[in-house]
């Protein structure tokens, strides 16, 4: 029974189909394995009695043969996503004992195709980080170790969720990413996570971060799975009037389309200070393989790559703060009385919010102030149409942009840098994406010098998550990187 | 541009936030180094660009001005702190 954990979503689906195992025997498996592995923090909440009943359910399902397409497959839940009737804290000390009234669309999706929730997974507060050391639940611990033994950062802010992929704990999950919280995580924990274009899935029921950066999207095994879940997470939503009234594809059968005559760019701007020489030279293979299995390789310019990550601490700070002034103790979630109501607010707010939020929200609030406003987020916003420009010129050239995911391999917890702007500085090859409301993939493709998962990100135009399944399928093929399960 | 601890005192009590004594002055450190790092950006030549404020949203959908949700107060307060005549309840803001 311990090999079923190993199984991808669809291996396992097709387990499920052909009666190999049951819903409700895959689900004991992974709540055993929650239960064994508490130690690296990756859950929140875990609800084992739910998730039996939904499973058995499902197996009713299959054996009458009305399968949905994520039937009685066990997976985590962000808690960023508001679910029914299920405390969801953001992890944030701020949300209390908040139990939605109503489920995001996103997870509602899942489970209206049959997936199996067996909780919500640990996070930066409200996604506010690339470490998962923000949370008021506690660091979570990555399943992977160096030599040296010490306690490694999964990434974040979909840290939780990278951890429990990763370590067995969900065979998939959903994760946010505003300026590279899944893929970061992703790249760390040595699975596959995809942030698809802004529009793509529902932001309806996701606690709000950055409302013209947040996107939800899958954290999995592998490419194909990936896909498959996708499918399932995306589509339109009145309720959520960014949400891209287009059909969702077919993602699954882009798969096996191969590379050949595809123009693959490299971005020079990508060679950032700091990066490490076995992440450049992983990159250089990233492309050789691609090369090899037919692909062109293009050099392109983004020019603008440095004044991503300025442009993001203006404009992500700015909607978080406008985001964030509901939390005002007065209609759910923590509340610390006052004698006036400005007093209950503030009280509230200070003992509500952590650190790294708190500066965020400090940050917001001036860059919005009267007479910062054009020096600060008006300038953001044009030098965000630079940016966006770039990748349209690019796309020109090229059908998908190569670079690593992140400029190192994941970080001691004891090792995290006091200064924030340095800690901000792991996002600075993903959060371009987010600013060009573009699709981005991270694919784990081999292994630090220290035994440590290291990913290549593939960029896509507007839409086309097709060509970074497509291409990331082969990567996948070419690097057959061994999983944490796998070792 | 610095931000002295008067502004971060100001900013602080915009967002409702209260910053005692001993968080100010690494919070105002914190603050400075982020403000330097967005700094960056006056180097760059904007004066021909048009901001944007979201992606891939070339223009609002509408839809009919009708009543299509709500009629749950229960709902609404069953997570509030203190509820009062199917009210939320607030300390006391007229004199």
């Amino acid at each position: 029974m311990n090999d079923l954990i190993r199984l991808t979503m669809a291996e396992a689906k097709d387990g499920l189909h052909r009666k190999m195992f049951s819903s409700v025997e895959l689900t004991e498996v992974y709540l055993a394995s929650m239960e064994r592995n508490r130690s690296i923090n990756a859950y929140i909440l875990e609800t084992p009695e739910l998730a039996l009943e939904r499973a058995k359910e499902s197996d009713q399902r299959l054996a009458k043969g009305q399968a949905r397409s994520l039937e009685g497959l066990p997976i985590a839940i962000k808690d960023l996503f508001c679910t029914s009737g299920i405390q969801t804290t953001a992890g944030s000390h701020i949300l209390g004992e908040f139990k939605p009234p109503y489920e995001s669309t996103v997870s509602g999706n899942l489970k209206n195709a049959g997936a199996v929730s067996l909780g919500k997974t640990n996070m930066d507060e409200f996604a506010m980080g690339s470490a998962n050391i923000t949370s008021y639940y506690g660091n979570v611990i990555n399943p992977w170790k160096r030599a040296d033994g010490k306690d490694l950062t999964p990434g974040g802010s979909s840290g939780g969720s990278a951890a429990a992929v990763a370590g067995g704990l969900a065979i998939a999950a959903t994760g946010t990413d505003t300026g590279g919280s899944i893929r970061q995580p992703a790249a760390f924990s040595g699975v596959v996570g995809i942030k698809p274009t802004y529009g793509r899935c529902s932001r309806w029921g996701i606690v709000a971060f950055a409302s013209s950066l947040d996107q939800a999207g899958p954290m999995t095994r592998d490419v194909r799975d990936a896909a498959l879940m996708l499918e399932v997470m995306a589509g339109h939503d009145p309720k959520d009037s960014t949400s891209a009234s287009l059909e969702v594809p077919s993602f699954e059968k882009a798969l096996n389309q191969g590379v050949k005559g595809l123009r693959v760019g490299i971005p020079k701007e990508y060679r950032v200070d700091g990066m490490a020489e076995e992440i450049q030279n992983l990159w250089e293979k990233g492309a050789q393989w691609l090369k090899e299995a037919g692909a062109e390789i293009v050099e392109v310019s983004l020019p603008h790559t440095k004044y991503s990550l300025p442009t993001y601490y203006v404009l992500a700070p700015a909607e978080a703060s406008s985001n964030l002034a509901r939390y005002d103790g007065v209609r759910y979630g923590h509340r610390v009385s006052g004698k006036t109501l400005d007093e209950l607010y503030e009280n509230t707010r200070s003992e509500g919010f952590g650190a790294e939020v708190q500066r965020r929200i400090l940050i917001g609030t001036y860059v919005l102030s009267a007479g910062f406003y054009d020096a600060y987020y008006l300038k953001a916003q044009k030098v965000r149409q630079l940016i966006t420009q770039d990748f349209e010129l690019a796309f020109q050239k090229v059908d998908v942009i190569l670079t690593p995911t992140t400029p190192a391999a994941a970080f001691a917890l004891d090792e995290k840098p006091t200064d924030p702007v340095v800690m901000y500085l792991n996002d600075v090859l993903t959060v371009s994406a987010n600013l060009a409301g573009i699709p981005g993939i991270s694919i784990p493709a081999g292994l630090s010098k220290q035994g440590l998962p290291l990913g290549l990100q593939l960029i896509g135009p507007a839409f086309d998550e097709n060509i970074l399944f497509r291409v990331g399928r082969v990567i996948e093929e070419a690097a057959a990187f061994k999983s944490f399960l796998e070792r | 541009m610095s931000l002295d601890q008067e502004t971060v005192k100001r900013i602080a009590t915009l967002a409702r936030l209260k910053l005692s004594d001993d968080r100010m002055g690494p919070m105002q450190q914190d603050l400075n180094r982020i403000l330097h790092f967005i700094d960056q950006l006056n180097e760059v030549d904007t004066s021909s660009v048009e901001g944007m404020a979201g992606v891939n949203t070339p223009s609002m959908p509408f839809r009919k001005d009708v009543v299509n949700d709500g009629g749950y107060v229960d709902k609404i307060l069953e997570n509030a702190p203190e509820v009062a005549c199917n009210m939320f309840v607030v300390p006391k803001v007229v004199e």
